[in-house]
């Protein structure tokens, strides 16, 4: 699927900041399409994992309250350029995707 | 959470009919181990103080001068509301909640070696306090901001 999954890294306050977009319209399951009168299913992201060199160092739930094409960003303690980061996601309909970047690439 | 705006449901009505298609020609595989950890029980809480106590057993949480928020204290979208936190402390876990949201939940960010910082674009129904919750160390700590949302107007 080519949804629009950009990674960025950004070092800031001693850390390095990993900001993630995703182009994704996060549903919540309660808004009404105004051509069918029917509400339009739930379609979210629901799992989010930020992976450093291999290993995971944070997993995010996520809820139908985050905005649609969310940007979300995590921290990483002691990276450096180099690096792997990795970011996974999927969501509540099973479509999910991955990306691998190196910090200060 | 319950305002759309047109644009943005433009939007989503497209990009939901992308996902059918590719749905239905069996491009996508589901992924139940991973949905099978997401907290649903706690995403439907409808209070703060039930949403804490599903994920982390308790909702006694002391507030704290060491989360430091950044988020605007007036938006203009309750569609997308931005909003961060930075703490110094060795969190385990950070959860944004919005108190007047019909599922005050937003998000929980579990932490194993990441730093305690997390940023989030969040819906928001209305003019709410914004929470946060941090654990660390098996206990909470918490801090909040009240954030106006002006949509719908009449500016508040």
């Amino acid at each position: 699927m080519a949804r629009k999954f950009k990674i960025r890294t950004r070092e800031a306050d001693g850390i390095v900041q990993v900001l993630v977009l995703i182009g994704h319209p996060m549903e919540t399951g309660m808004r009404v399409d105004k051509t069918t009168k029917k509400k339009v299913p739930a379609h979210f992201i629901q799992k989010m994992t930020v992976e450093h060199n291999g290993k995971q160092v944070a997993e995010a739930d996520l809820g139908i309250a985050i905005s649609a094409d969310p940007l979300m960003g995590f921290g990483l303690v002691s990276a450096k350029a180099g690096d792997k980061v990795k970011v996974s996601w999927s969501d509540n309909k099973g479509e999910q995707d991955s990306k691998e970047v190196v910090i200060g690439a | 959470m319950i305002n759309t705006n047109r644009r943005s449901f433009l939007k989503g009505t497209a990009a939901t009919g992308v996902i059918t298609l590719a749905a239905a020609s069996g491009l996508l595989r589901p992924t139940k181990v991973m949905a099978a950890s997401w907290p649903k029980n706690a995403f439907a809480e409808k209070s703060v103080e039930g949403a804490m106590k599903a994920l982390y057993g308790s909702s006694n949480a002391s507030p704290s001068k060491d989360l430091h928020i950044t988020a605007n204290l007036q938006a203009e979208n309750g569609a997308m509301v931005p909003v961060q936190i930075q703490t110094p402390m060795k969190a385990d876990a950070i959860s944004i909640y919005v108190k007047e949201n019909t599922n005050p939940l937003v998000t929980n960010l579990k932490l194993t070696g990441g730093a305690g910082f997390y940023r989030a674009n969040i819906k928001m129904a209305k003019t709410s306090e914004v929470q946060f919750v941090v654990q660390s160390g098996g206990k909470l700590y918490t801090a909040k901001q009240k954030i106006k949302v002006t949509a719908g107007g009449c500016g508040g």
